[in-house]
């Protein structure tokens, strides 16, 4: 069967899994459709938030990113994993206690202000649509690339999947599809893994195949030792070893960290479980889910790259020490040099590839363009793998980009129809209208990041440096002293909100251009320009860092919050009821 | 000072603890001390401080908490606060 007809079959096939579940869970009221009727199994709710979490980028470029990157990419790993952490133990058992639908809700309701509930809505709207653009995008890339259809065509048909679940089934719909989707991504990213490690090294369990000997033998090298060398050999740097500076690394861990933990689809997942000692658990099962992922990733990274090398210049077998031909390129090399993403130069015209780092005296580097996104697509077919398993890669690349889009597109929606709807403009809609609102806001929502999707503003690829950055500066710090520090006032947490989120901002558009202009940047993006060497990516932790010490210092001399507040306070502290 | 103030108080000790071993492992065993822990060498080829950084501070992560979780089921039931 050719590898088209089995992409069109298996990705049909989960689309219309998607869609069974759709109709089997329709929601019927606002509790439904913002927060699945809060009776979500906490292990379910886990799978849930693994689908939710991991987007087009943590399933397409992560192990990119990795193996072109080595130990300089763990700030991803440990940034995206790290701030489960603080979501399990300072803010989710808290948030479900509370028991409401949103996140501004909380945060309007706790500084008593809808001024700071609509700032928070404006951070949610704006980190989340920047967000779901490159998802879209995704979606229409994994289309061409593997139905070859036209890009518009694959965008239309994932709007159309999205709608149909979202729009009808809204949390309840989403959770269920997610729990699917999870299942079908986590299949889909660990069968190749598994073959490629068991090819390498003999072990079947890439966690464990990263740290073995090469093709199993412990008379060969160790594989991260050969990966070294062989880089070193070729004038890159050790794959093992950190390139960047200490104080960047660190701040870009904890600003991915607080902006994870901050990122508010995620935090409205554990709204949907029954219990806080449920939202708990939920948390550690979605990083469990989570992990799986993410510790197979550095494993696809590391023997992506070594595969790379090997197969452009191996170093045993016949061809030992000489350059590949460039007429004896393999078919996967073909296929992505048309997509562009994959580029030869011959410099040096000897009809050979040489593909070397910056330290390379003998050579120049002829290999112009590697798009790190073609490492976990790329894959199976470098390993020669059979064509179910590259049609799997296809389907779980949709997955992971549908799920996130869905959860992003929903968080969005709730917050029009809950937050300004019904909190601010029209109090008095009754709960059918209010569900009829959020359907139609859902719809909107799609149609916005359908359109952004096909005409991507020049900053879809700033996408993670500003999400996160609103998440960490602004978000995560008015939740977290919402519920630790009772003395925060409405005063407080507005300015301190708004400079956390002024001084991030600024400096991302400083080294970005304003507004991601093209030309109004202030001073160069590289290194020797950033303040203490810090990138704009990482720049989050430090907002925060103003957030906490202006809502701190202003709330402590200005009035303090008022009684009801601070029982309310007490209240979400415990999770029974609390008798007064 | 009543039983939810000391509930209170236990829950913001057990929190600390456990922020302080998310530091350790990420932090420091994965990026402060990395570069002296990798002369070190475990489950085969890894050098530690990568390790820590690729795979240890994650699997560490997922075992606090849960241990979290569970230390705080216990509270609730010692101090009488759980739900029903």
């Amino acid at each position: 069967m050719s590898l088209q007809l089995m992409t069109y079959l298996v990705v049909g096939a989960t689309f219309a899994l998607y869609i069974f579940i759709a109709i089997k869970a329709k929601a019927a009221t606002t509790g439904e459709f913002y927060v699945a009727g809060k009776g979500v199994h906490p292990v379910l709710n886990g799978m849930a938030t693994g689908a939710d979490w991991m987007s087009a980028a943590s399933f397409i470029s992560m192990a990119g990113l990795i193996a072109f990157k080595g130990y300089d990419a763990s700030v991803f790993l440990m940034g995206w994993t790290g701030g489960y952490c603080l979501l399990a133990m300072l803010l989710a058992p808290y948030l479900r206690k509370y028991g409401k639908f949103t996140v501004p809700e909380f945060i309007g309701d706790r500084y008593y202000s809808n001024i700071a509930r609509v700032v928070a809505v404006i951070c949610l709207i704006t980190a989340s649509l920047t967000y779901v653009i490159g998802q879209m995008k995704g979606i229409g890339v994994a289309f061409s690339r593997f139905l070859e259809l036209p890009f518009e065509m694959g965008l239309l048909v994932g709007m159309i999947i999205v709608f149909i679940y979202a729009v009808m089934g809204g949390m309840k719909g989403v959770t269920y599809t997610q729990i699917a989707q999870y299942c079908v991504l986590i299949f889909a990213y660990t069968v190749p893994a598994i073959f490629i490690s068991l090819h390498l090294t003999g072990t079947a369990i890439p966690q464990l195949g990263l740290g073995a000997h090469m093709g199993g033998d412990a008379n060969n090298m160790f594989l991260l030792d050969k990966l070294d060398k062989t880089l070193v050999d070729l004038g890159f740097h050790e794959y093992t070893l950190q390139k960047g500076n200490t104080l960047n690394i660190f701040l870009y861990t904890l600003s991915l960290m607080i902006g994870t933990a901050g990122l508010p689809h995620v935090i409205t997942r554990f709204f949907t479980v029954p219990k806080v000692k449920d939202a708990r658990s939920s948390v550690g099962w979605s990083l469990v889910f989570i992990a799986i992922l993410y510790t197979t990733a550095p494993a696809v990274g590391a023997m992506a790259r070594l595969n790379l090398m090997e197969t452009i210049h191996p170093t045993s077998g016949d061809q030992a020490g000489q350059w590949l031909k460039y007429e004896e390129r393999p078919s996967w090399f073909k296929n992505w040099e048309k997509t562009g993403l994959l580029k030869f130069e011959d410099k040096n015209g000897d009809g050979r590839i040489q593909y070397v780092g910056k330290g390379n005296k003998e050579f120049k580097n002829e290999m112009v363009k590697v798009d790190r996104d073609i490492m976990v697509l790329a894959n199976p077919e470098i390993a020669k793998l059979p064509n179910w398993v590259i049609a799997l890669v296809a389907a779980g690349g949709i997955a992971a980009a549908l799920s996130t889009a869905a959860g992003l597109l929903l968080a969005i929606s709730s917050s029009i129809s809950h937050d300004l709807l019904k909190g601010i403009i029209a109090p008095n809609m009754t709960d059918k209208g209010e569900l009829l609102a959020s359907r139609i806001a859902m719809a909107g929502s799609i149609c916005v990041a359908g359109y952004f999707g096909l005409h991507p503003p020049g900053f879809a690829a700033q996408v993670v440096a500003l999400a996160f950055g609103l998440a960490a500066s602004s978000i995560f710090p008015a939740l977290m002293m919402g519920i630790f520090v009772k003395r925060i006032n409405n005063i407080g947490a507005v300015l301190g909100m708004l400079s956390g989120l002024g001084i991030t901002l600024v400096y991302i558009f400083w080294f970005k251009g304003w507004f991601f202009v093209p030309g109004t940047a202030m001073a160069p993006n590289n290194a020797a320009h950033w303040f203490l060497g810090i990138a704009p990516e990482a720049f989050g932790a430090v907002g925060a860092m103003v957030n906490f010490a202006v809502a701190y210092v202003v709330s402590g001399i200005t009035p303090a919050p008022p009684e009801h507040i601070q029982h309310l306070v007490e209240d979400i502290r415990v999770p029974g009821v609390v008798r007064r | 000072m009543s039983d939810k103030s000391e509930y209170w108080r236990a829950n913001i000790r057990l929190v600390i603890g456990c922020l302080i071993v998310w530091f350790i492992v990420s932090y420091g065993c994965g990026i402060l001390l990395a570069p002296a822990l990798n002369s070190i060498h475990i489950l085969g080829g890894y050098p530690l401080g990568f390790w820590f950084a690729q795979q240890g501070s994650i699997y560490t992560f997922v075992v606090l908490i849960f241990f979290y979780a569970w230390r705080m089921n216990q509270l609730d039931r010692k101090f009488g606060v759980q739900e029903d």
